[in-house]
């Protein structure tokens, strides 16, 4: 396969400078190590849609980065970079545009610095959550990585795409948690943010600003730069983590129950990352519900708001919601927030409380087994078991894709949101879960994630894709965003930003095309795409 | 019977060609990789007790049938929800040593 809109000519050239760069062994063109490339997880797995590349090189250095990128922006070659390429769900190590090489940055894996005193990392795109962990472990330094579910995915990669972990707010986002990058620009310049920019400053990893406009978001879901390096804020290891659960009692409860764990969160009293669930209605991390619950749920007319369902919960004593509220700190303290944290959700009539785990940290072995890992910075690939064979799901599927839109943090769109999205379920033929509750990883706004299987059968994967579609439709149409997308999807949720004729979108595109005005990097990337391209793939 | 043969020529092959430093080095790809999903009770080695119910072991490490090509295929293809190593990730080299390690085992090849 060629490059689209590069001739034999000049693609062979291109590749022969490429192996003088990283040396042949490390430039990638038989068909059998470019398929190494594809998306795992692709919903356009075996069809001619599916995105694959023309080749990959990998470079070790960034002087090597540099000479790659000069050779793709002198032939005019889409290259598309990847870090550890473990962005599974959400779009892997494919391009965007089918005929990219991929640039494959997993040599690049050297933790550059780590400092116990300023609590911070510095590190390249190659390194894993599992390298800088053992890194860390190793030399017994009292640093916590956040750690998003999958545990190989790179720092750099995950927090450029926007992941999340676990730990206190400001790590468990992954981007805000960055301080300072070096970015390979189109034309092969090197260019460092923040106090990187002032040379001699030995400050990269503690002040995040330097001077002038601060452009490190513009590198994060785009394609106006390859990433080198990137500093990180790391968080001291607590003394100790406590968990309390609340439960109240009625369905109308979850509006306030929720705003006072808003305010605990924002005032910085619960510092973990909450958990919301319903005893009654069972699901996620609880057990499934009754059966007479479910007959409720399913009947013409029934659904969580119905009176009959209210009443069996009042009947039985079973509470409507429950919170999990999580805390990091000295034992002393995290016991007294607990304390005040429950006299906050006193303020609803009938709550309960439950005091939850009690850890003195570092984790002893037998309690290293026990626990959700990421909670406490330690990387896993645990979350692999959805999707996976076991037994009690005998056909595994080929890997999952997520729908995850950004949702108003209140019970009111809670539930509005599972009445759209189920009702959107029942219209295309999805499964309909009996109810939904958002993920917590961010502080202000609530994620609902919705995880679609991939399969290997055309039938089903294009069903699902349409499906998709439409909810990325139907989100819109009700103010909700997604955070993240796959590259099938990523035009269909740029073109719901929509504000003003695009304007956010046409911003975008006079930016590329002044930092890459050939349009060499990853071409399509997040709804992005270079101007003799524009126009033809959404 | 010619596959049996073709196999057990495959398995001798690659054990009797595996010395300790390549056994070892093939441990530590092992550990690196593999583990952390193909370790005790995680979903790599759930989903193999769930797929063969007792008749192989679910912990690769516990195989006694693997030999070479297996190990090779299955890395560099993947199998449902794994995906397949680059050779960024596994080297040529590094596959060679942890397809032997998981072929040490393999009591065809010690005959």
């Amino acid at each position: 396969m060629l490059p689209p809109g590069v001739n034999q000519k000049d693609f062979s050239d291109a590749l022969k400078q490429f192996e003088e760069a990283v040396g042949k062994e490390w430039v990638f063109t038989s068909d059998e190590d470019v398929a190494l490339y594809r998306d795992a997880y692709s919903p356009f797995w075996g069809e001619p849609e599916e995105r694959v590349a023309s080749a990959a090189v990998a470079p070790n250095t960034v002087e090597e980065v540099q000479a790659v990128v000069r050779t793709a922006n002198e032939y005019k070659i889409p290259i598309y970079p990847i870090s550890t390429g473990r962005n599974l769900g959400y779009g892997g190590s494919a391009p965007n545009l089918s005929g990219s090489v991929v640039l494959d940055l997993k040599r690049m894996n050297r933790i550059l610095d780590v400092s116990e005193r300023n609590h911070s990392a510095l590190v390249e795109p190659g390194v894993s959550y599992f390298d800088l962990y053992r890194y860390i472990y190793d030399r017994k330094l009292k640093v916590w990585v956040d750690v998003p579910d999958p545990g190989w995915g790179s720092p750099v990669g995950n927090s450029l795409d926007h992941g999340g972990g676990y730990l206190q707010p400001m790590y468990r986002n992954h981007f805000d948690s960055h301080c300072g990058m070096e970015v390979v620009l189109a034309n092969g310049d090197l260019l460092r943010t923040g106090m990187g920019a002032l040379p001699g400053a030995k400050t990269w990893q503690q002040y995040k600003f330097g001077f002038g406009p601060w452009i490190d978001g513009m590198f994060s879901q785009s394609n106006f730069g390859v990433v080198t390096k990137m500093g990180f804020w790391l968080m001291p290891e607590p003394d100790a983590y406590l968990t309390g659960t609340v439960t109240v009692p009625r369905y109308e409860d979850l509006t306030q129950m929720i705003d006072i764990l808003t305010l605990l969160e924002n005032s910085g009293i619960s510092n973990g990352m909450p958990g919301l669930g319903s005893p009654v209605l069972g699901g996620f991390m609880m057990p499934p519900p009754a059966p007479e619950v479910t007959a409720m749920l399913s009947k013409p007319g029934g659904g969580v708001d119905s009176p009959e369902l209210h009443q069996y919960a009042r009947d039985k004593g079973i509470p409507f919601w429950s919170c999990t509220v999580k805390f990091y700190g000295p034992a002393k303290a995290i016991r007294a927030e607990w304390e005040y944290a429950q006299e906050k959700f006193s303020a609803i009539a009938g709550a309960k409380f439950k005091d939850g785990e009690f850890y003195k940290l570092p984790l002893t072995p037998d309690q290293f087994d026990k626990v959700h890992k990421p909670e406490f910075g330690l990387p896993s690939l645990e979350t692999f078991s959805i999707g996976a064979r076991s037994p009690t799901n005998p056909n595994p599927t080929n890997g999952h894709i997520w729908f995850s839109p950004i949702i108003p943090r209140t019970g009111e769109a809670v539930l509005e949101a599972n009445k759209v999205f189920s009702q959107a379920a029942r219209d295309f033929g999805l499964p309909v879960l009996s109810f939904s509750l958002p993920s917590t990883y961010w502080m202000r706004a609530f994620i609902f994630i919705f995880g679609f299987p991939i399969t290997h059968d055309i039938a089903t994967n294009k069903k699902n894709r349409e499906s998709f579609k439409k909810l990325i439709q139907i989100a819109a149409e009700h103010g909700w965003g997604e955070y993240r997308t796959a590259p099938a999807y990523q035009d269909a949720v740029m073109d719901t930003y929509s504000f003003n004729n695009h304007a956010l979108l046409r911003f975008h595109e006079t930016v590329k095309d002044a930092v890459d005005p050939n349009g060499i990097i990853s071409a399509g990337r997040y709804g992005i795409w270079p101007k003799h391209l524009r126009g033809t793939k959404a | 019977m010619k596959c049996i043969l073709f196999i057990w020529a495959l398995a001798a092959v690659y054990a009797f060609g595996a010395d300790q430093a390549t056994l070892q080095k093939g441990e530590k790809v092992y550990a690196y990789w593999c583990t952390p999903c193909h370790g005790p009770g995680l979903p790599g080695t759930v989903a193999l007790g769930a797929k063969y119910k007792g008749a192989k072991p679910a912990l690769l490490v516990d195989r006694t049938d693997l030999i070479p090509p297996v190990t090779k295929t299955f890395v560099r293809k993947g199998v449902s929800v794994m995906p397949p190593f680059r050779k960024t990730e596994i080297s040529d080299a590094d596959l060679d040593a942890l397809a032997a390690y998981l072929a040490r085992n393999n009591k065809v090849a010690k005959r």
